[in-house]
């Protein structure tokens, strides 16, 4: 991606108005994948979490460990279910807010969510499988049917990722006035930003549901429900998240420099830098404008430092963009504050685990204080904070672009109804959907607080009622 | 190359149309089942019956706007700018119907069952009503290649409101008659004849429904009455001959063979609107191999419809042999 290429594309589109569905699209779109995303480590990762309490349930004969994961099971089934629907939603709003994406593009970018529908079919289908068949099934069948569930989880997103990797850095495809005339499906999916992109999304997965479903059973064990089922239930995700942490900061730095070397644009945008230079500083918070940060703690050559190792690293500013095509003001300081968050959480829950692994090393056992379990609990809250705040960063800071150097984000939208419309009745249903959700986990919470252990239902694996006797077939 | 995309495509079309339109039906008979005490063992059945299936019939949906936009992303885009409204209205029934499923589940009050349960059903209805509009404003050519049409009269006009209400009829009728047999397999003569009605007289209606259509059809969209009569009238006939056997059959033959009747006479009228409509993606416009993506996209999409094939669908029949020997029955 050129200057001078950028510049071409310029001078064909300075002139055009923004459409009037350009503000409520965008909003839209990010409302929605804000609220799906949340949704989403829970399908890839919660199932992985399940699949370890269920094994130690068998293996050992662990019923607090079989309760545990025929619980989160009834909670995957309401998680899973909002997840599959919100996604359709994104599916239609591909088409309902960017026609011109889908059908300029669609031809390449659509191939990643090829692969993406069969790893999808195959999570529903074993989804329904392990959460349906914890009563009639054989154990070890049972567990098995997870499996797939763990592999597709992780097949499906990092295909999701591949299509957002590649509008990024869009490879693998031939234009000729304006319309694609050939496609190398294999570089279009493993494109320039796949590798480090996917893995870092799958990372966040497990740190969210790790961090989120550890922190429920911290605040159970704050209010004194300090049992062998509440350790159990803490543990389990805890220990996930806890080695997936470190990873993902190793992760995180090797695409931070990804992203300086082929990303200039939105490296300049995450440091809120105005003028090209070396011994560039690393700020930490304060706000962008006119060209430079305002406020903020500043690290002397930080950001040459970490982008080159060496501060005489020199980084691309913003002002090297032609004006048309340079991201405003307000969007750079949100990717910038929002790459800020993303990275202090991160080393935030970095220092969690370290501090729960040294406890665990030292004494086989949790750190003993309330302040560990209080930070647990919070954990949950701030890794989906850093989880969108990191979507927010690569989104907002490939703007204007919608697929960089080839289609700006104005140019991909709808141009026909009121978009203001669809928004508000979205953002009214999701609203409900979201408050129906939480009520509904506080619901199953309280019935299980009340009933206590392991209740006559709730004993797995039980004989088949009517093998023998099956004439009809299963109503499709 | 682009034939056999658009056979894939429509393939998932016919899939989505008799699976998940199975699923909608039941959602149309928890509508109007009547109240909490007296539909309670019907909503009982539906509820036990959907829950481990619905999501995978689903994914069909997925799998049709996905095939869509890569293989036929002109066409795509034409119907997304012209449809919107049926299509950003069925979207957000499908979020209320999932979600008010799931969480109707969950809950275990009355009330908190009724509300969520109003979302799950209504949405049932509505949603395949506006899906179906689409395909009629699609099958009678009211999507111009380039997009942008009419976004009111693409789907408010004789042939959309017959494709919506044939939709959620179809709908309804095949899972009335999935739902009998479920009754009778979980030994409920009761809700066997309470379903049995209901699918006889869903045939009825639907059935005279489809009949008027014909004159709807070449007063409307000529081109899709010429199809549907010539290269479509041995699937019409198939269909009705099915539909007329199934009622027939309803009280007398296995679960099995009603239930694949029901199936075929569902699968063939949209397998007929295919087949009329052939060469042409958009009703009478833009011809498949004029829409189609470059042949590597398809190759591409070649390799995963046959991994589908591998793998979903063997994944498929363990769901639905598991699901119907009863092995998915507890959450």
């Amino acid at each position: 991606m050129g200057g001078a290429f950028l510049s071409s594309v310029s001078t064909t589109t300075v002139l055009a108005q923004d459409p009037a569905q350009l503000l409520p699209a965008r909003e839209q779109m990010a409302f929605t994948l804000g609220f799906h995303i949340i949704l989403v480590p829970f399908g890839v990762a919660f199932t992985f979490l399940m699949l370890i309490a269920n094994a130690r349930g068998i293996r050992r004969g662990d019923a607090e460990a079989m309760l545990l994961a025929r619980r989160w099971s009834q909670v995957a089934a309401v998680l899973f279910a909002v997840g599959a629907v919100s996604g359709t939603v994104l599916s239609f709003e591909l088409g309902l807010l960017w026609p011109r994406l889908m059908g300029a593009y669609g031809a390449a970018f659509g191939i990643p969510f090829a692969v993406e529908g069969l790893f999808f079919f195959l999570e529903a289908i074993f989804v329904s499988i392990y959460i349906y068949g914890w009563r009639r099934m054989r154990p070890w069948p049972h567990f098995w049917s997870g499996v797939p569930v763990v592999l597709s989880g992780i097949g499906g997103a990092s295909s999701v990722v591949a299509a957002n990797a590649w509008m990024n850095q869009p490879a693998g495809f031939a234009l000729r006035d304006g319309e694609i005339v050939h496609v190398r499906p294999l570089q279009v999916i493993f494109n320039g930003a796949f590798w480090y992109e996917a893995v870092h999304m799958v990372l966040a997965a497990y740190m969210v549901a790790g961090f989120v479903v550890a922190g429920v059973y911290a605040a159970g064990m704050l209010r004194g429900r300090k049992d062998r089922y509440h350790r159990l239930g803490l543990v389990i995700p805890l220990t996930v998240a806890a080695l997936a942490t470190p990873l993902q900061i190793v992760v995180g730095d090797v695409a931070a420099r990804e992203v300086y070397h082929n990303e200039p644009v939105k490296f300049a945008a995450i440091e809120a830098l105005g003028t090209t230079g070396t011994h560039v500083p690393e700020v930490l918070g304060g706000s962008y404008a006119d060209g430079q940060v305002h406020g903020g703690l500043s690290i002397p050559s930080g950001a040459s430092i970490l982008s080159g190792s060496s501060p005489s690293t020199r980084i691309q500013g913003l002002s090297e963009v032609p004006a048309p095509l340079r991201p405003d003001d307000r969007l750079v300081t949100i990717v910038h504050l929002g790459f800020d968050a993303m990275v202090g959480i991160g080393f935030a829950l970095l220092a969690l685990s370290l501090w729960y692994a040294l406890a665990w090393w030292r004494r086989r056992d949790l750190p003993r204080s309330r302040w560990f379990l209080r930070a647990t609990t919070v954990s949950g809250a701030l890794s989906v904070v850093a989880l969108e705040a990191g979507w927010v960063v690569t989104e907002v800071g490939r703007q204007p672009w919608t697929v960089v150097g080839h289609l700006l984000t104005r140019d991909a939208v709808t141009t026909s109804g009121n978009l203001w419309l669809f928004f508000g009745a979205t953002v009214a249903l999701y609203a409900a959907v979201g408050a129906a959700t939480l009520y509904v986990l506080r619901t199953l919470r309280r019935r299980w607080q009340a009933g206590g252990g392991a209740t006559g239902s709730d004993v797995p694996y039980g004989p088949s009622p009517a093998r023998a006797t099956a004439t009809g077939r299963g109503q499709a | 190359m682009s034939t056999f995309a658009a056979v894939v495509l429509f393939t998932g079309v016919v899939a989505y149309a008799v699976l998940g339109g199975a699923d909608y039906g039941a959602g149309f008979w928890d509508l109007t089942a009547g109240g909490a005490d007296r539909g309670r063992a019907p909503r009982h059945l539906l509820d036990q019956t959907l829950a481990p299936v619905w999501e995978a019939n689903h994914v069909w949906l997925i799998f049709c706007l996905v095939m869509l936009w890569t293989a036929f992303p002109a066409a795509f885009a034409a119907i997304m700018t012209t449809l919107y409204i049926p299509l950003g209205l069925a979207a957000l029934g499908i979020v209320a119907r999932g979600s008010g499923f799931a969480f109707r589940k969950a809950l275990v009050r009355t009330d908190q069952q009724r509300a969520t349960g109003a979302a799950f059903a209504s949405s049932s209805v509505i949603t395949p009503f506006f899906l179906g509009t689409v395909a009629g404003g699609i099958a009678s050519g009211r999507v111009p290649p380039g997009g942008n049409g009419d976004p009111l009269t693409s789907w408010v006009n004789p042939t959309s409101l017959l494709g919506g209400v044939l939709a959620v009829g179809v709908c309804a009728f095949v899972a009335a008659v999935f739902l009998t047999a479920e009754a009778r397999r979980h030994a409920r003569p009761d809700l066997e004849s309470w379903f049995r009605r209901r699918a006889r007289g869903c045939a009825v209606v639907t059935g005279t429904v489809a009949l008027a259509g014909v004159w709807i059809l070449r007063a409307d969209a000529g081109h899709l009455f010429h199809g549907l009569l010539t290269r479509g009238l041995p699937l019409v006939l198939v269909s009705g001959a099915c539909g007329l056997a199934c009622l027939g059959l309803l009280r007398w033959a296995a679960p099995r063979t009603v239930q694949a009747l029901a199936v075929t006479a569902a699968g063939t009228v949209v397998l007929g609107w295919g087949v009329a409509q052939y060469p042409y993606l958009l009703g009478t416009r833009l011809r498949i191999a004029e829409a189609a993506a470059p042949d590597p996209t398809l190759w591409a999409l070649t390799i995963v419809a046959a991994a589908a094939l591998m793998l979903v669908l063997p994944a498929l029949g363990w769901l639905f042999l598991l699901h119907q020997r009863g092995d998915l029955d507890g959450a």
